[in-house]
């Protein structure tokens, strides 16, 4: 006997607890599975950034929605999720990088887009006095900063509990399936059944598609960070890099995240990642050059979290092409922490009211399945 | 002076030269297999025989006969080919046998086709109120700076808990004329009682009557408190006394040092981080990895031997060495295993080194209100957590040790749960009505040690990394 809920969930990453949240406040019950915890993988082991920067466009208008979610957070899920705003600083180290930013800005100025804003080298060594002298200048996302992955994730999850949502931790969705007009969900010795399904399984995702008669050009990667002791407070924006894959980011407490997109090989089955150090040591190197003040500190940990990365760097975010009631929410290719609580909201209109303000057209998997469904 | 390995990749890579580690190296390069063995340490020995090249203390009676044993292992180790290097820390080890290791602050990446992991034991945390006090240290680590400078207590001591190293170390203090005014025994009254079944095998091991001797050579000069049931250490920036609670009755003493053991668990980081299967053991209380009968892990290639396989003694670690080393040898060379001793008589050696073990592990299993805190105790070093503090994140959802680092950042210091781990794990399986097992553990990540940024930026890369990529 199945329960009749009013939308299943999968995926207890940011953005399935964030759908599962928004759902509740439309008034719906929904259940949200999830076959480790909320959290366990991309979602709650990311960097943590709150970046607008350096978006694709597509994603922008989704990515600005969610700032301002991001702003108020606290009023959202009742934590603050540890959630800075500093500015996030692209950092050119020569001319010719500081002539892509130039282009960038005046692109996006010219779609109607202001967050991004071009600095020069006086700016930048005022935001970031700890960079090296001799980069140029960069682009500044003012509002941007960071906040603590797993605590949001969990935060979100909490909330969208306590508002009436189901969570079911530590076993798979199974055997799923569409018949009179519902969604049909095992989980463990339980079956729910509901009119809408989303998938939002991060990594596992590409293969509920890809089940359901949807596959997509997906891969999982597994994006590296570490992580030093303490070090006294040099740097307050998140600072990424214009020509190398680096990212940086002091906390309160005086550690310095260390990411940039380096892979480690992941083991997805066994939820496992094996790290590439020699890569890693190319992002230590790279710190090495540009701040001086943090030679003497000490890595003390690294990891890597599973996640889906789409051959063309968007997520995959909307209404099926070939199935009534179900959404898919997943390929956030390396760059979904921020734009979670506003993915989560935008969903819940598209869910419940048809429809959205939030322009997320270019994100649909119709980019690679033609719409077969009848409007 | 430092020296890299001199090749990129072995047959055999020992870590750890303890009692297990010297063992398998000897074994290993002995059989002709290309054999490093790498030791974090200034010399070989491990903890049991530290410093047994270079120790200052040349009196043998005051060690022990045990403690010399350590010299012949280390002779048979520098007869063999095996390449040895000390002060080599090795911060990362993984499923594909890949080696990250830091010497003199170099580090260098070696690959192994097999690897025998020897890292020993580790003190279990002992989270009692004010356990944190400068003046508060284990005994291991006392009896490090006995063995490796002959240093020993001259203020106000108290010894508190139990074990048999904790009667080893007051024996050498006293012997080498340090100063020790009270033992607090620790262990439970119902233990005697549990442990009297596992007797038998206990009196007939070498164990018993070294064991008894040595605790009544320390009972002859020092008053022992035993059936201790509270204890607690305060002081204001310092240790200043010890109070506590046996048959019914309080008491407080003063005290300038206070040192404290509750028995040793596996030493699991390196084989946790690198993806090694544990399971929790309900009778020694800690994760043990998951082995079959020659010390072979879930991850193929990499055997666990002595200590860090479940605790069993220092002639437990010397067999299980060289089973281990001996299965490497079938498997890499099998023509040069015919020359070692036969499986058969490894086993038997073996059951022979655990005999007494099963007596000892239900004599000395600590008491829970000594593993398991409460209110301000602190549970986590690193990051001043409590036991509240992690019973209220418990409350609002936390539901294993690494869920709880969203709440508390427990485990997430330099030591990477090496102090609060097992304390976190037994506390909130109490605070939710559930197993260890089913609590688990934090999921650990190398460096296992840390490392200098410097240093990481200093190895060197592929050709492929080198290249600057550009920002999609």
């Amino acid at each position: 006997m199945s329960r009749h809920v009013d939308a299943i969930v999968i995926g207890g990453g940011i953005h399935g607890c964030s759908t599962a949240l928004h759902l509740c406040l439309a008034g719906l019950k929904p259940v949200l599975i999830e076959k480790d915890y909320a959290g366990r993988h991309a979602s709650g082991v990311n960097a943590g950034g709150v970046r607008q920067l350096a978006r694709h466009i597509p994603e922008i208008p989704l990515s600005i929605r969610s700032m301002g979610i991001w702003e108020k957070i606290t009023e959202l899920v009742d934590d603050d999720c540890s959630f800075e705003s500093h500015g996030q600083v692209l950092v050119a180290e020569n001319e010719d990088e500081l002539a892509v930013c130039r282009a960038r800005v005046a692109e996006l100025n010219a779609l109607g887009f202001t967050h991004e804003e071009l600095i020069d080298a006086a700016e930048l060594r005022r935001l970031v006095p700890a960079v090296a002298e001799t980069c140029p200048g960069g682009v500044v996302s003012r509002r941007d900063g960071a906040a603590n992955p797993a605590q949001t994730t969990t935060a979100f999850r909490r909330k969208a509990e306590q508002l009436g949502a189901t969570v079911r931790e530590g076993v798979a969705a199974r055997n799923i399936r569409y018949s009179d007009g519902l969604w049909h969900v095992d989980v463990g010795s339980e079956s729910f059944a509901a009119p809408v399904l989303v998938n939002a399984a991060g990594a596992w995702a590409g293969r509920i598609a890809a089940d359901l008669g949807e596959p997509v050009p997906v891969e999982t990667v597994a994006p590296m960070l570490m992580i030093t002791s303490r070090v006294p407070h040099f740097i307050d924006p998140v600072v990424i890099l214009r020509g190398r894959k680096l990212s940086f980011k002091q906390f309160k407490n005086g550690t310095v995240l260390i990411g940039g997109g380096h892979l480690a090989t992941p083991y997805q089955n066994r939820n496992e990642t094996v790290l590439d150090w020699k890569s890693l040591a190319t992002s230590a190197q790279t710190v090495f050059e540009l701040f001086p003040v943090m030679r003497s500190a000490t890595i003390v940990r690294a990891w890597a979290g599973i996640e889906a990365k789409m051959k063309d760097d968007i997520p995959v975010f909307g209404p099926s092409s070939r199935h009534k009631g179900l959404y898919h929410q997943f390929g956030f290719s390396l760059h979904g922490f921020q734009l979670g609580p506003g993915a989560g909201a935008v969903m819940a209109e598209l869910i419940v009211d048809g429809g959205t303000q939030t322009r997320v057209s270019d994100l649909g998997i119709d980019r690679f399945h033609p719409s077969t469904l009848q409007q | 002076m430092s020296v890299a390995p001199k090749r990129d990749d072995y047959d055999v890579v020992v870590i750890g030269a303890g009692p297990a580690g010297l063992a398998a190296a000897a074994t290993s390069a002995e059989a002709g297999l290309s054999t490093l063995l790498l030791d974090e340490n200034i010399g070989p020995g491990g903890q049991v025989f530290r410093a047994i090249s270079s120790t200052p203390v040349t009196d043998r009676n005051q060690l022990g006969a045990d403690y010399w044993v350590g010299a012949d292992l280390v002779q048979s180790l520098r007869a063999s080919n095996a390449e040895v290097i000390q002060r080599a820390t090795v911060w990362s080890l993984d499923r594909n046998l890949d080696i990250a290791v830091s010497i003199g602050g170099a580090s260098a990446f070696v690959k192994a086709k097999r690897v025998i992991l020897a890292t020993g034991a580790l003190e279990r945390p002992f989270p009692i109120p004010g356990w944190t006090l400068p003046g508060v240290m284990t005994a291991g680590a006392a009896q490090t700076m006995l063995k490796s400078s002959a240093l020993v207590p001259d203020g106000r001591t108290v010894i508190a808990g139990q074990g048999p190293l904790l009667w080893l170390l007051a024996a050498q203090i006293l012997r080498l004329g340090g100063r020790i005014d009270r033992i607090l025994d620790t262990t439970e009254r119902g233990n005697y009682f549990a442990a009297l079944p596992h007797a038998f095998a206990f009196l007939t091991s070498p164990y018993f009557a070294k064991g008894l001797s040595m605790m009544r050579e320390v009972k002859a000069k020092v008053q022992v408190v035993s059936g201790v049931t509270e204890l607690a250490a305060s002081g204001d920036g310092q240790l200043a006394s010890v109070s506590y609670v046996a048959g019914g009755k309080r008491e407080t003493i003063p005290a300038d040092l206070l040192l404290l053991h509750q028995g040793v668990v596996p030493n699991v980081n390196l084989a946790m981080a690198a993806g090694i299967e544990h399971r929790w053991d309900d009778l020694q209380l800690c994760w043990s990895p998951v082995l079959d009968a020659s010390g072979n892990s879930s991850v193929a290639g990499i055997a666990i031997a002595g200590d860090g396989a479940g605790i069993g003694g220092a002639n437990a670690a010397v067999v299980r060495g060289r089973i281990a080393a001996r299965a490497a040898v079938e498997a890499l060379a099998p023509a040069a295993a015919a020359n070692l001793p036969a499986m058969a008589t490894l086993r038997s050696d073996l059951a022979k080194a655990e005999r007494g073990r099963l007596f000892l592990d239900t004599l000395f299993r600590p008491a829970p209100q000594f593993r398991i805190p409460s209110g301000d105790t602190i549970v986590c070093r690193c990051e001043e957590v409590t036991a509240k503090d992690v019973l209220d994140s418990v409350a609002i959802g936390a539901t294993g040790p690494n869920q709880l680092k969203a709440y508390r950042r427990t485990g997430m210091g330099p030591c990477q749960g090496r102090l609060c781990g097992l304390t976190v794990t037994e506390l909130m399986a109490q605070a939710r009505g559930k197993t260890p097992q089913d609590i688990g553990y934090y999921r650990l990540r190398a460096p296992v040690k840390p490392i200098m940024l410097a240093e990481l930026a200093a190895v060197p890369k592929s050709e492929a990394d080198v290249k600057a990529v550009v920002r999609g």
